[in-house]
């Protein structure tokens, strides 16, 4: 959430890739994590969720995570770019304001209400999904468009450079770090909310917790549940290096 | 070269330039100057369109700036103002070929005029190229916002209180610098400031303004000589004498040194200036030229041995340059209590002397030229 103020220090890549590593084996061979649960779970006498291994419920995570980020961001970075141009500018709050309101109607009411509509699967899952992290990146985006400081845009203009120029040359390569920054929020909190969609049979990491609260059996809950979690953890560490790779190489080295 | 033409600007009620003509010739630099909110930034943001006018024209060699879309005439244009507005995602040569990317000329000539440019400005090209405007001091930004506006040789350069923002003393050199690449340059530049003292420095006509209307529209020392009003008087302020001193260089009238090198023939050559009249100091400089004190020559006349008649200066810090004003040699003749100062170059060689003789005499030839 705090995707404006966060920024890490240079870390070491070593931590980040031993993670990526054992997730990937926990997903490519099931006996690993059959070995950890069972110890866990010594009285259940299935273990793993049998009706889809790992690996094809996390491409079908990865796809709902991927279209509704995909979405929002270029919906929510269009509705920065709009409400920050001077036509635009008298929508800006009313913008703010329904964004944020779409971030407090919670995942599973938004499926509630649109499967009678849009039907069962993976379309309600990503409207859902798209709903619910879209504000942190208009609110980026304007953050980050307004920061530029109106000096620039008056040398900008006065050197000779049309207004989409100015935009793409000036405004959004100096707002980018900020974007990104939201952007990051949102895939993170969208890798966390698309274990709902299993709900509403969209498949994904959330099929087979729904599947273990259903048959009362706390493996299969903890099987999608570290996956999950290790998914948002690599997935925001790599955002991370990208939004850092951004600021060196705008010449901000010094803050 | 320029025309302003009736030139009026409002905002809803409030006229903030009111109804203004006045020409700028080829190769003039012209300063506007007035009080804050007489209009003067009004009036230059106008020439390249980043504000239109209510009513009246700006003509470019004859062309109306209205014939153009904005955009073509600014890349024509350079720009400079206040806040320097380097882009900060951009390298120094990224930011000063701006302007040669918009116009797209091809890669190369870019590079070496980037380099040129760099050059000009007395900043070191291997150096500075691939900073970024957060890595440079006040004085190196200003330099690259000048080069950036000076980028694709545009004829015509509007400058924004480009110098505001800097601290009084790098406030001088820039301006000292300016008037010299302006020399070789021959700009047409129009020049915005509050600041008179940098009006008459710099400028060839200074147009004053006050609530929207041109109070006098004259050359510096007619300015200074003839206020037209009690404004333009109070705006001059008491020390016009003072100022007209701004006009001039040192290097104008300042004199050959009367020096002697140390050691070797020194003694010889300070005996043969002994029939020289008016003459009781002798500048001394080691093999180099480095200027190193002066010699008090009636003590050194008399009997006293050279170190008893030397006075030795680690540090001349009294000392003025080329292009240092009148004024300065003045303030430094005053502050040190001497007559003469000594002028040295770039690595403290001494190439003159400036007297207060010469000071005055200049002050009361121009007092005669502009009374008449």
């Amino acid at each position: 959430m705090e995707g404006v103020t966060r920024r890490r220090n240079r870390q070491s890549w070593v931590p980040l890739i031993i993670v990526t590593v054992i997730f990937l084996v926990i997903v490519l061979d099931m006996d690993v994590m059959r070995i950890i649960l069972q110890g866990l779970f010594p009285n259940e006498k299935e273990v793993i969720y049998p009706r889809a291994n790992l690996l094809i419920l996390l491409k079908e995570h990865m796809l709902l995570v991927f279209v509704s980020s995909l979405v929002a961001t270029v919906i929510g970075v269009g509705v920065g770019i709009l409400v920050t141009r001077p036509a635009g500018r008298d929508y800006l709050n009313l913008v703010s304001d329904i964004s944020s309101l779409a971030q407090t109607i919670p995942p599973v009411a938004v499926l509630a209400l649109a499967v009678p509509f849009i039907g069962f699967g993976f379309k309600p899952t990503v409207l859902a999904l798209f709903l619910y992290s879209i504000l942190p990146i208009i609110r980026n985006s304007i953050a980050g468009l307004e920061s530029v400081s109106p000096n620039l845009i008056e040398a900008a203009r006065g050197m000779g450079m049309t207004r989409a120029q100015v935009l793409f040359k000036i405004e959004l390569p100096l707002a980018l770090r900020v974007i990104m920054a939201g952007v990051r929020t949102s895939v993170v909190i969208n890798v966390g909310t698309a274990t709902v969609g299993a709900v509403v049979g969209a498949g994904g990491l959330g099929t087979p917790i729904i599947s273990g609260l259903v048959r009362e059996n706390p493996a299969f809950v903890l099987e999608g549940a570290i996956a999950a979690a290790l998914l948002a953890f690599i997935i925001d560490q790599y955002l991370a290096r990208v939004e850092q790779s951004l600021m060196v190489a705008y010449g901000s080295r010094k803050d | 070269m320029i025309s302003l033409t009736n030139l009026t600007k409002r905002y809803g009620d409030f006229t903030a330039v009111d109804n203004i003509s006045f020409t700028v010739e080829k190769g003039e630099v012209c300063v506007i100057i007035g009080p804050s909110g007489c209009g003067k930034s009004t009036t230059l943001k106008m020439i390249n369109r980043m504000l239109e006018p209510t009513s009246g024209d700006v003509y470019i060699e004859g062309e109306s700036v209205k014939s153009m879309k904005p955009e073509l005439l600014r890349r024509r244009i350079g720009y400079v103002i206040q806040f320097v507005g380097l882009f900060p995602h951009m390298s120094v040569a990224e930011n000063i070929g701006v302007v040669p990317r918009l116009l797209s000329w091809d890669r190369e000539l870019t590079a070496t005029r980037v380099d040129e440019l760099l050059g000009l400005m007395g900043l070191e090209p291997d150096m500075y190229r691939g900073k970024y405007p957060s890595e440079l001091s006040g004085g190196e930004a200003q330099r690259i916002g000048v080069a950036r506006a000076l980028a694709a040789d545009p004829p015509l350069l509007l400058m924004d209180e480009p110098f505001g923002a800097v601290d009084p003393l790098n406030r001088e050199i820039l301006q000292t610098e300016f008037v010299k690449i302006q020399r070789e340059l021959r700009k047409t530049v129009v020049f915005v400031t509050h600041d008179l003292d940098e009006a008459i420095r710099i400028a060839d006509r200074i147009v004053i303004m006050r609530q929207g209307h041109i109070v006098q529209h004259d050359a510096p020392e007619a300015i200074l000589a003839s206020p037209k009003n009690k404004f333009v008087h109070d705006f001059v302020g008491s020390d016009r004498a003072l100022k007209r001193l701004s006009r001039f260089t040192v290097g104008q009238i300042m004199r050959e040194p009367v020096s002697v090198a140390m050691g070797g023939t020194m003694e010889k050559e300070l005996h043969a200036l002994r029939g020289r009249k008016g003459t009781r100091y002798v500048w001394v400089h080691d093999e180099g030229g480095k200027l190193m004190g002066w010699l008090n020559l009636p003590l050194f006349i008399e009997g006293g041995s050279i170190e008893e008649a030397l006075t030795r200066i680690v540090t001349p810090h009294f000392a003025v340059s080329r292009d240092s004003t009148l004024r300065v040699a003045l303030s430094r003749m005053l502050g040190e209590g001497v007559k003469v100062v000594p002028v040295l170059d770039g690595e403290g060689r001494i190439v003159g002397e400036i007297n207060l003789r010469d000071i005055e005499k200049i002050t009361e030839e121009v007092e005669a030229q502009w009374k008449e």
